[in-house]
């Protein structure tokens, strides 16, 4: 199969034709770096929503509830864990963070479960309930976690030895951003390799492609999409736990404001294109980042202006993916 | 009667009912009840009734989801409120404000359309979801125009100035412009909007370009949703984000429309009224109850007034799979 690489190309394209824009090499690092860990996080929250669409065409509006729960969980460990948290020695920091991602995973990846049993699966096929019906759990859940744990934003402080920046040369690089960063990549190259070189990522690619022809092969699309589902509430759940950190704030509203973010990413992307996803949150955080240095005016509307841009190139996204 | 209501009947009589008592109610309200807060509830669902059933005729009749309907509720707030501000509280300012808010809705809406529905119901949603939050965050950052976060207090035009003179207009407005919609959606191409909705490939292949009948759609909802803005910012004197723009009232209207009945003007009525109802009135009920079961682990927070929308989300999930033609489909059987 041809490889099309053209859309890889527009993320080094960005960074370097930011360069002359912003003027200055050590701003321009602490902007790409920034731009890259952003669009990390982003890819984090977005990659199972893309999948969940390109595998079984549904389309999760409460995607973003994960990222909440997520988060809430983290952040109720955390405040359990406020000595290791506090402390000045990296290792007590992460024997901290730790369990706080895997309550966060687990947690998201539960609900994940939940919400695909009980909410989705009467709607498959019918993508107008599933809008409607995603979005009345979004609420419900929503509702909950201020009844869980309470209305009122809660204030998180990143660990001891993770706040602060290191300093190359001129330009200051947030260690948290690093942090970020490494997940995001690991994560990424975990998917990669899963999907590439395991008999499950053959069958979850082969699914995308026509999920009627792996059925009659004899697998089960439907477990495999349960799996698909849980995986990506729960890199959800840790998008938001990374994200919450780097916000320093809890809110049960941040999953919905994120969705924005998300939808446009995975549109970018091609729709269940989960090369397209990476390639739109980091092209998403980047821009993000140089355009709220550049013209913070703008900054806004740039990600819009993004979208119709690649839509305008590629009406179905960077990567189009079979049914999309 | 029956052209006034473009014979679409209520064809049920517990729903004939219900429907007068909401007319004379809304007819009468500033009489029967006096006292702000009721006249305030009164006006809110004359307003809410407009722009759910502008939104009806986009969800339950064509069948796309749209979350940009706030920016055009929105746009037309705003139309009223700038043009008051900066052009002096006279008709012909509001009548420039008012054209100018519904021609940026109706172009809006086209360009909207014409981007994404061509293609599939899902991308629709998802593109008016991003361009609506982006005319959010628009909104609150042009403060020299908008007032930013605080919005625009401003004087409505003199005969405006007593409650009652702008609640009836709220309401012969709201009103006649119902009867328009219910007008338009048994009119032929109300009927084109349906056969969409129910088999897109057959409506096609029957010779309806479905994309023009869409984008039609699309802009007739939006200025029926313009309009409901300009009569809120009206009746509220003032315009702001958090009273036309945010996200929340865009969930209000899909619950209003669901839970009323998707596919019938009838439903929206009736849901805005009871949404808007247990808005006000159902916290003091909740009130009354979290208080009762005072000392029992967690039903008083599920049950503290904060949380109505908790229970709104619940009966909203339970009408989409259950009763997916809500209040008024039930009362029809």
């Amino acid at each position: 199969m041809k490889r099309d690489w053209l859309p890889l190309a527009l993320v080094p394209a960005l960074v370097l034709v930011a360069l002359p824009l912003v003027g200055s090499l050590p701003t321009w690092v602490t902007l790409s770096v920034a731009g890259l860990a952003m669009g990390v996080m982003i890819f984090m929250m977005a990659s199972g929503l893309t999948l969940v669409f390109g595998l079984m065409d549904v389309m999760n509006f409460a995607h973003g509830v994960f990222i909440s729960v997520g988060a809430y969980a983290a952040v109720s460990v955390l405040l359990v864990l406020k000595g290791p948290m506090q402390a000045p020695s990296l290792a007590a920091n992460l024997s901290a963070l730790l369990p706080a991602v895997l309550a966060a995973m687990a947690l998201a990846g539960l609900l994940g479960w939940f919400f695909e049993r009980v909410v989705i699966r009467p709607v498959y096929g019918d993508h107008l309930r599933q809008i409607l019906v995603t979005m009345g759990g979004l609420i419900v859940v929503e509702q909950l976690i201020n009844v869980v744990w309470g209305p009122d934003m809660i204030p998180l402080s990143r660990p001891a030895t993770l706040g602060g920046a290191f300093i190359v040369g001129e330009a200051a690089i947030e260690r948290y951003r690093v942090l970020a960063l490494v997940v995001g990549l690991a994560v990424f190259a975990a998917m990669w390799l899963v999907l590439a070189r395991t008999k499950v990522g053959l069958l979850v690619r082969a699914g995308v492609e026509s999920a009627e022809m792996v059925e009659a092969l004899g697998y089960r699309v439907r477990r495999l999409f349960v799996a698909v589902f849980v995986a990506g509430s729960a890199l959800a759940g840790l998008g938001g736990v990374m994200w919450a950190l780097y916000q320093q704030a809890v809110t049960a509203q941040m999953g919905m404001q994120m969705m924005v973010l998300i939808f446009i990413v995975v549109i970018i992307g091609g729709l269940g294109s989960v090369g397209g996803c990476f390639i739109g949150a980091l092209l998403v955080g980047l821009l993000a980042n140089y355009a709220g240095f550049l013209a913070p005016k703008l900054a806004l509307g740039s990600n819009i202006l993004l979208m119709v841009l690649v839509l305008l190139w590629r009406p179905r996204g960077l990567y189009a993916v079979g049914k999309a | 009667m029956r052209f006034l209501l473009s014979g679409d009947t209520p064809r049920s009589r517990a729903l004939a009912v219900l429907l007068v008592l909401l007319l004379a109610a809304l007819a009468l309200a500033p009489f029967l009840f006096p006292g702000t807060r009721s006249l305030n509830v009164a006006a809110k669902v004359c307003v809410f009734v407009l722009l759910a059933a502008s939104y009806d005729l986009l969800l339950g009749y064509t069948g796309i989801v749209s979350f940009a309907h706030t920016m055009f509720f929105g746009i037309g707030g705003y139309g009223a409120g700038i043009a008051i501000d900066r052009l002096g509280a006279g008709w012909g300012a509001l009548a420039l404000g008012s054209v100018l808010a519904l021609a940026l809705s109706a172009a809006a809406a086209f360009a909207v359309g014409l981007l994404s529905l061509r293609v599939r119901a899902i991308f629709f949603a998802m593109i008016t979801l991003a361009v609506a939050s982006f005319f959010q965050i628009l909104a609150s950052q042009m403060s020299w125009l908008t007032g930013g976060e605080d919005g625009i207090n401003f004087r409505p035009p003199a005969p405006l100035g007593s409650r009652l003179a702008s609640y009836y207009l709220v309401f012969a407005v709201s009103l006649a412009l119902f009867l328009v919609l219910l007008r338009i959606v048994n009119s032929p191409f109300g009927r084109v909007l349906l056969s969409i909705r129910e088999n897109e490939f057959r409506a096609e292949a029957l010779g309806y370009r479905t994309v023009a009948y869409r984008t039609a759609a699309n802009c007739i909802g939006a200025l029926g949703a313009t309009v409901a803005g300009l009569l809120y910012a009206l009746w509220l004197r003032y315009t702001g984000p958090d009273t036309t723009l945010s996200f929340d009232i865009m969930v209000d209207i899909l619950l209003m429309v669901v839970i009323g009945g998707m596919g019938t003007m009838y439903g929206s009525a009736l849901g805005a009224a009871i949404f808007v109802l247990a808005q006000n009135y159902l916290r003091d009920l909740m009130k009354l109850a979290s208080g009762a079961l005072h000392g029992v682990p967690l039903l008083p927070d599920l049950l503290h007034p904060d949380r109505w929308l908790l229970w709104l989300g619940v009966l909203f999930i339970l009408c989409v799979y259950y009763f997916p033609t809500g209040i008024v489909g039930r009362l029809r059987k």
